[in-house]
């Protein structure tokens, strides 16, 4: 809950007066405040720089370090303060938080600094504020592709034993790490440019026989030109296999876009070598040759600007979207209204809608080729529109593009300088660790060799204590919509219903359980109990006939918004009611959560069964106001208490 | 939104424009007109940067502690503990109705409890100006919290009573009704019906209209009450809630 609305918890319950007239069963007992103290001001000390506050703001969020006992650790007791060894600058946040119930992340902080401290104060970084959230994500990403690429640069280090698989597949991925990894590269790399020259000169028409109409030099020098794309294709496919035989995990090898390149650069060979001079197949085999241009983005391994192209393309593949989508919108109607101006005109090469198609995307793209050129006073005029918005929508996305391959671009470069600029940083590092003399540096190891016993010894905080006692603003707003529930009830059912099930009141559910229950099942009578909670399974038989519903879930320990199915059992006659409510923890995924302590009504069996997650909290029985003294044995209910700790 | 306030805030201006300055009443209302046609037809960023200077101009400062102490019956920590909260969550010292929605609808986050905040929003705004300031507020909850149990149960027959007629027809009541089961929200066990509200209207009738002429008077309504057991106890529910 927000901190600001815990405030008005107390107006809330006031206004649930509102509700009593209406409701026709009996409230269930407010939370009691035991030892209600009068609020107080507490100094904490950060650093030396004070800040005091309400002790009442630091409880608002009980599972943090300031909200819970755990603050306790850090009392002073001469100064009667709680005294931090933090950074009083981000404390300031922190303590933000309490009081105006948002995290704010302050732009001149660095990351990790912040990050720390707010892991120190138990605060997870999830809940901050949207104004400030944006900015911590691109940071935090930032920093961690900082990180990835300081980390890549580490796996350049040749490590002791490497099997010959490695190795090799280190020397392909990085060509500069071994002599024989370079002279590799630069092998494929002229070869791909050879191959991609053959098959350009190929189709350019040599000199020709005087008798004949020029023909290609592909078809002069055959057996030369087979001999160069063979050539070629033998290189490609031994680099190909030796790159699987290397790869660490061939299926995703088998699987990168590089690899594919690969083989559709190789296959056309192959699949002509298979296939016969047959006429029928010729046609075919012509096509297959064009794949052979895909050669060319072999380069791609050789050229980083090439793979950032195709990275950038990629990420902004919904840009690119975009703009297709509204140059095709654009195409259409522009098309269509120059083809109904043109209608008029005679010998207008506008035939159909079809066919401006093509007047508008090269005007549009400004080229302006003039094989259709409108005759029409109107078409010009829409012509002449069209090329100006042509401008526009094309010049919109591009500027995204642009910037996403310039972030990209820089971040590499800087990776790069980074790497050059490495080795001189650790040795100059290294210059000054072990500029003092030899005794003082056999010292300071020692020392720091003691201090790190110490540092484990301290590292090892007390465990989240399994039953927490949640706190008095959880429980009392948890009463408020336990009243909620008992106001909307539904009819009273007749009592010959005695088989059925009939529910007194609404309970809140989750989404998912109220999914799976309702629009699957219907509203059925659920046969059995899950026999994982010992329950007094024995007492309903002494009950009368009745079938019990219970619906049993394990307890959830995650931090999500946690779903926990009502428990509940009625008893026909309608004298009493039991419910188990559990109530979805109120705040949002994005905030800290506490489940709270159920309350339970039992009758008069012996109710409590203590397991270790599991407590029953007996409180007197209400009757409902038509109630014969006929109470049932104690039938079968489950005081649950989910407690979490987070 | 504003515009009643903004309305008259512009008659006050007025009148004590012409007194200052003496123009004909014909010149003023010229001027008015002339300002219509510009707020007709400029746009709207316009009015609401207007909007926006009358909203953060509006500072509400409450009467002093003693005389709201004397006028409820909270003590002066309380009173303390009460303007604090309310001041943190509406710094400029009124809740107009969305705000009071907002805070409302975050106790309960599974249902849609704007319509019930909007007739609670009513019963809290005892004058009708469209906000509610810290003493209508504090004046509320003293009652709820600290009042005698007619008290509360008149404040209950006002919350129904939408139109302040001094009778509760079933029409107020199945929207009453309807703004508390909104409230609960979608997902309960078992399902909500769409007849569940009415149902529980006719129940409701049923125990408070002893005369059966359709609608439920003060009178009718607090004896009712005063004989239920139930409600009788849980009038006393939330009194230790400050």
């Amino acid at each position: 809950m927000a901190a600001g609305v815990a405030a008005w918890l107390p107006f809330a319950r006031a206004a649930a007066i509102g509700w009593m007239p209406v409701a026709n069963m009996p409230m269930p007992v407010a939370p009691s405040e035991k030892n209600k103290r009068q609020d107080e001001l507490i100094i904490l000390n950060v650093s030396g720089r004070r800040f005091q506050t309400w002790r009442n703001t630091l409880d608002r969020y009980p599972d943090t370090l300031l909200g819970s006992s755990e603050k306790e650790f850090f009392y002073n007791e001469e100064s009667k303060e709680y005294f931090f060894d933090r950074d009083p600058d981000v404390f300031r946040s922190v303590l933000n938080f309490y009081r105006t119930g948002k995290l704010h992340f302050p732009r001149y902080e660095c990351i990790t600094s912040y990050d720390e401290e707010l892991a120190f104060f138990g605060i997870i970084p999830e809940i901050i504020g949207d104004c400030c959230y944006e900015e911590y994500k691109d940071r935090k990403r930032e920093n961690a592709e900082r990180l990835m690429d300081d980390q890549e640069d580490n796996k350049d280090a040749k490590l002791p034993n490497m099997t010959f698989r490695e190795t090799m597949w280190r020397a392909f991925e990085n060509p500069h790490t071994s002599t024989m990894a370079l002279v590799f590269y630069y092998v494929t790399g002229f070869f791909i440019a050879v191959s991609v020259i053959t098959n350009v000169v190929e189709t350019v028409p040599c000199g020709s026989s005087p008798n004949q109409k020029e023909v290609p030099c592909g078809e002069r020098y055959t057996v030369a030109f087979f001999c160069m794309d063979t050539a070629c294709v033998m290189i490609f496919t031994v680099e190909y296999l030796m790159r699987l035989f290397a790869a660490p995990s061939r299926y995703r090898f088998m699987r990168s876009v590089m690899s594919i390149i690969d083989v559709v650069a190789i296959l056309p060979y192959y699949i002509g070598l298979v296939m016969t001079d047959n006429e029928d197949v010729s046609g075919a085999f012509v096509t297959l040759r064009v794949f052979r241009v895909f050669r060319i983005f072999k380069f791609s391994r050789h050229s980083q600007g090439l793979r950032i192209l195709g990275y950038t393309l990629k990420s902004c593949a919904s840009e690119l979207g975009f703009l297709l989508f509204s140059l095709t919108m654009a195409i259409i109607i522009f098309a269509t209204v120059m083809f109904y101006a043109e209608k008029g005109s005679s010998s207008s090469k506008f035939t159909s809608i079809p066919a401006s198609f093509w007047y508008t995307i090269v005007t549009m793209t400004t080229l302006g080729y003039g094989d259709m050129v409108p005759k029409t006073i109107a078409g010009k005029i829409f012509g002449s529109i069209c090329s100006l918005s042509g401008v526009l929508v094309i010049a919109l996305p591009v500027p995204v593009i642009v910037s996403n391959f310039s972030r990209i671009y820089h971040q590499n470069q800087r990776a790069d300088k980074r790497r050059a600029q490495k080795k001189a940083r650790l040795a100059r590092i290294r210059i000054s660790k072990t500029g003092s003399a030899v005794q003082s540096s056999a010292f300071l190891h020692s020392k720091r060799n003691g201090l790190f016993n110490e540092a484990l010894e301290l590292t090892v905080r007390p465990d989240q204590r399994l039953s927490k006692s949640t706190s008095l603003l959880e429980s009392q707003h948890h009463h408020l919509l336990h009243c909620l529930e008992k106001t909307t009830v539904s009819e009273h059912h007749h009592r010959k219903f005695c088989l059925s099930n009939l529910q007194k009141n609404h309970e809140f559910v989750d989404e998912q359980y109220y999914q799976q229950s309702y629009l699957e099942a219907g509203m059925q009578n659920y046969p059995s109990r899950s026999p994982s909670l010992s329950s007094q399974d024995g007492v309903t038989g002494t009950c009368c006939t009745r079938r019990s519903k219970k619906h049993h879930k394990p307890l959830p320990n995650t931090s999500a918004p946690a779903h926990i199915p009502p428990l509940k059992h009625t008893h026909q006659l309608g004298l009493q009611e039991l419910s188990t409510i559990h109530i979805q923890p109120l705040s949002t995924s994005r905030s800290s959560l506490n489940m709270r302590v159920d309350e339970q009504a039992p009758l008069n069996c012996q109710s409590s069964q203590i397991t270790t997650a599991i407590i029953s909290i007996p409180t007197p029985p209400v009757t409902t106001p038509e109630g014969d003294a006929h109470l049932p044995a104690g039938p079968a209910h489950q005081n649950v208490v989910k407690v979490s700790a987070l | 939104m504003c515009s009643p306030s903004k309305r008259t805030q512009w008659r006050e201006e007025l009148q004590h424009f012409r007194k200052d300055c003496g123009f004909s009443k014909k010149v003023l209302l010229n001027c008015c007109l002339v300002r219509r046609i510009i707020t007709l037809v400029s746009p709207n960023p316009k009015d609401s940067v207007e909007d926006e200077l009358e909203l953060s101009a509006v500072r509400h400062r409450p009467e002093g502690l003693e005389q709201l102490e004397a006028q409820t019956r909270f003590s002066r920590k309380e009173l303390q503990i009460l303007y604090r909260g309310f001041k943190n969550e509406c710094p400029s010292g009124i809740v107009n109705e969305e705000t009071f929605k907002e805070i409302y609808a975050q106790f309960f986050p599974q249902g849609d409890a704007t319509t019930y905040a909007h007739f609670l929003f009513n019963a809290f705004d005892t004058d009708h100006n469209g906000s509610v300031s810290f003493e209508d507020f504090v004046m509320g909850l003293s009652i709820l919290l600290r009042g005698t149990v007619q008290e509360k149960l008149n404040w209950a027959f006002n919350l129904y009573d939408i139109n302040k007629d001094g009778f509760i027809t079933k029409e107020e009541m199945l929207d009453i009704m309807k703004a508390i089961y909104d409230m609960m929200g979608k997902c309960t066990y078992p399902v909500l019906r769409e007849e569940a509200p009415r149902q529980h209207v006719e129940v409701f009738f049923q125990k408070m209209d002893k005369n059966k002429d359709g609608v439920v008077t003060i009178d009718e309504f607090i004896d009712c009450c005063q004989n239920d057991e139930n409600i009788m106890r849980s009038m006393h529910l939330f009194e230790n809630v400050l």
